[in-house]
Formats: structure tokens, C-alpha cells, sequence
């Protein structure tokens, strides 16, 4: 699953919320099963033991009151700062970052109004610096959707004309899979999204490249061609060129991304291939039609061309 | 004692070399080459998961395939070359080069033709 990024909230990354949720979960654990295994030796004690006389107002006053006094007062001073990790206000060394839930993909907006020099739509795909908080604004464009990356934090509902915040922290250099949590509809399942967490370096230098509009090389004219014949920019983007098509992901830098259909495909040649012409039985009710329009050579050229968009 | 009669002809049967049948790990190794490369994306193939593309022909059945791509015999050597490099044989052809290894092709081309 190298590809697809760590998806699992027992292999929480460092520095990371869900590394927090983790450690008061396994904490929460092991002083529930201190407390039951007392209970049970006394349970024990009490049936094996012959009866005598007990004080009853002792028992009372420190079984009763004093022991879960201090044992919930401890762990509400253990658990009280993790639950304080609420987001801040954004960075400004960062750009804003906005995840729009749609069915059944993710659009991804970095940079905003004010950040015109860092602004720009890109799909399924998020990166931010290692160790640096970097908070997202969720929102949705048709239903509610959950954003959940297990091994960063805890889910977040994505909800129309709402925006709910989170924060993302990986202080690992590490691909980390991302999956809608809240049912969304047919293709749920197939709703997922990568986040990679790079060297702040890396990071600069990946904003710095999807910035650009699309690359313009020898193969661009014939792929630009094809694409427009096929049909793609009623409902895709490509930054530079005539397609502004808004219903689908912007795929100025699609050959740039790690996976295809939010998460459905590692993203190569002979995915790409397939999912343009056969989107329909991968992820039905993506909206995506089959292409007819293209021969084979027109069809492996045009996906070659996609993914020359670095 | 009779019973066992025929299960020895069938350990007999399986170890017999005639059928052409490449060893076990070598079906495997192809298995998941297929898997990873996700040729499912266009293929529909039994016993491999989400293999439900219908871009190119269903590989069901394919050991008994005639011909690759409707063109080419479909011989142990043919289907290897068409894996290494398939629009270098048909020019026409949807299907890309995916950039297999000789080594991942022999093992692609092992599993296929365990698909009766």
C-alpha cells in the first residue's frame, strides 16, 4: 500500500493529533483494566474469604468517594490538553488551505482571495511541511461527507454552507491515506485521498509547481486536441488552455498525483488509460462517460498526455 | 485402500510436466503483478479483486484465447512479447506499454494461462 498511503489510526504519525487520541486511548485503556482487575480481586476476595465485620463507612469513603476521585481527577488532567487541540487561526507562512467534499471526489483549493500568489485547484490530493500545524477548511458542495485521515486525526463532518476546521500534523515525512467517513451516497467507498506530508522544502517547491498553469511541451498541441475532442473540458479544468469545466477535478497537474478517481487507481499509464474510457464500470455513477470517440493510439496518446501534466 | 487409488493417479496427473503449467510461484508472483498494475482497470480477470474493466476483452478463458488482440497467435512467446511492449505489435491497439520487466512479464503471461 505504499502507493496508497498508511491508513490506519494504530499507526498514528508523530506529532499528529491521532497520535494524541492514540496515547489517551491506550492510557484510558490500561487504567480501565487496572480498575476492573481490583474490582475483580475484591469480587474474589469477597466469595472465597469467610465473612467477618467490615467497616462499612470506610470502604465508602475512600472505595466510594476518594479512589474514583483521584482516578478521574488524574485522567481529566491527562486527557484536558488533547482536548484543547483545537485549530487556530491559519498560519500566515501558509497558504489556506479548503477541501470541498463532492460526490465522489474532493476539490482541493489552496491559497484563496487574499493569496492570489499562492492560489490555485488541484483534486484528491493534499500536501503539507512535516511538523508544521497546518489547518483545513472543510466544506461541502452537495451532501454530507466526512473527512477522516486516521493516522493524522479525528473525522470531521464536511457540510453544505458550513465550514468546519481541522488540524493536520505529521512530523514523519510519510504518505497517509485519507477516506470519506460518512456514507455520501454510491461511490462512498470509493471516496479517498491522499495527503503527503514532505520536507518544507518539498512542500515550497510542489506549491511553487502547481501554481503554473499546464506545462507546454511537444506532445501538447495533439493531447490539448484530443482532450477537446473527447469532450473533457465540459466538466474538467486544465489551468492555460481553453477547459474550465467546474463538475469535475482540475487536471492542470493531474500526472502529478500519486492516485486517480479520489483514491479508486494508482495513477500510470494503463489506469489512466482505462479509467478514461471505462470510468463507468470502475466507479459507477461517477458521471464520467466512456469515451467512444478516440481510436487505441488516440486513447494511450491522450492518457500519456495527462500524465505528462507534472 | 481402493479409495486411494485415485488420488494417486491425480498426484500422478499433477506432476506430470506435459501440461505446460508454470510452478506455483511463478502463477502467484503474476497474480500479484496483476493486482498491483491494477489491469483490472480494463480487464475483467477471475480471482482478482475489483477486475471489472470492460476497455479491453475479459481475460476469462484465456488460455483457450486464439488470438491476441484478434491478430496475434496466442503462443507462450507471442503473448510475452505482446506484454513487454503491445502498441510495438499492434500499432492500433488502446492498450499502453505498462513498462513490465521481462521477469514480471513471464510471470503476468504464467497466471494468464492458468485461466481456463
Amino acid at each position: 500500500m505504499s502507493d496508497a498511503g498508511v491508513l490506519s489510526s494504530l499507526t498514528a504519525a508523530p506529532g499528529s493529533a491521532a497520535a494524541a487520541i492514540a496515547s489517551l486511548g491506550q492510557v484510558m485503556f490500561l487504567g480501565a483494566a487496572l480498575v476492573f482487575l481490583i474490582v475483580t480481586v475484591l469480587a474474589l476476595a469477597g466469595v472465597w474469604t469467610r465473612a467477618y465485620a467490615i467497616d462499612g463507612r470506610r470502604w465508602l469513603v475512600f472505595g466510594g468517594l476518594a479512589l474514583p476521585s483521584v482516578t478521574l481527577a488524574a485522567l481529566f488532567v491527562h486527557a484536558a490538553p488533547l482536548d484543547m487541540s483545537a485549530p487556530g487561526p491559519d498560519h500566515p507562512d501558509l497558504p489556506r488551505i479548503e477541501v470541498i467534499g463532492r460526490q465522489w471526489w474532493w476539490e482541493v483549493r489552496y491559497g484563496g482571495a487574499n493569496d492570489t500568489e499562492r492560489s490555485f485547484v488541484t483534486a484528491n490530493e493534499l500536501r503539507i511541511p512535516v511538523g508544521r500545524p497546518v489547518s483545513v477548511a472543510l466544506t461541502s458542495a452537495d451532501v454530507i461527507h466526512g473527512f477522516w485521515v486516521p493516522a493524522l486525526a479525528g473525522k470531521v463532518d464536511m457540510i453544505p454552507g458550513r465550514t468546519n476546521r481541522i488540524v493536520l500534523r505529521s512530523d514523519a515525512v510519510q504518505v497517509y491515506r485519507g477516506q470519506c467517513a460518512e456514507y455520501c451516497g454510491g461511490q462512498h467507498g470509493l471516496m479517498a485521498f491522499t495527503v503527503v506530508a514532505t520536507s518544507p522544502a518539498d512542500f515550497e517547491q510542489w506549491l511553487a509547481t502547481q501554481v503554473q498553469p499546464a506545462r507546454v511541451d511537444d506532445g501538447f498541441v495533439r493531447g490539448y486536441a484530443l482532450f477537446d475532442r473527447a469532450g473533457c473540458p465540459a466538466c474538467h479544468s486544465i489551468r492555460g488552455t481553453m477547459a474550465a469545466g467546474t463538475s469535475g477535478p482540475d487536471l492542470t497537474h493531474v500526472g502529478s498525483r500519486r492516485m486517480l478517481a479520489a483514491g479508486t487507481l494508482r495513477n500510470h499509464i494503463g489506469t489512466m488509460t482505462g479509467w478514461i474510457s471505462g470510468a463507468e464500470d470502475l466507479k459507477p455513477g461517477s458521471g464520467m462517460p466512456a469515451d467512444r470517440t478516440l481510436n487505441g493510439a488516440e486513447l494511450r496518446t491522450l492518457a500519456a498526455w495527462l500524465l505528462a501534466l507534472q | 485402500m481402493l479409495l486411494l487409488v485415485p488420488l494417486v493417479f491425480a498426484w500422478a496427473a499433477c506432476s506430470r510436466d506435459d501440461t505446460g503449467r508454470a510452478p506455483r510461484d511463478e502463477v502467484a508472483e503474476g497474480r500479484a503483478i496483476i493486482i498491483t498494475k491494477e489491469c483490472g482497470a480494463c480487464h475483467v480477470i477471475p480471482n482478482v479483486p475489483a477486475a471489472w474493466g470492460r476497455v479491453g476483452p475479459t481475460l476469462a478463458g484465456f488460455r483457450g484465447r486464439v488470438y491476441l488482440a484478434g491478430r496475434i497467435p496466442n503462443t507462450p512467446d507471442e503473448l510475452e512479447r505482446w506484454l513487454l511492449d503491445p502498441p510495438r505489435l499492434v500499432p492500433g491497439t488502446a492498450m499502453p506499454n505498462l513498462n513490465l520487466a521481462e521477469h514480471e512479464v513471464r510471470a503476468v503471461a504464467a497466471y494468464l494461462y492458468t485461466l481456463q
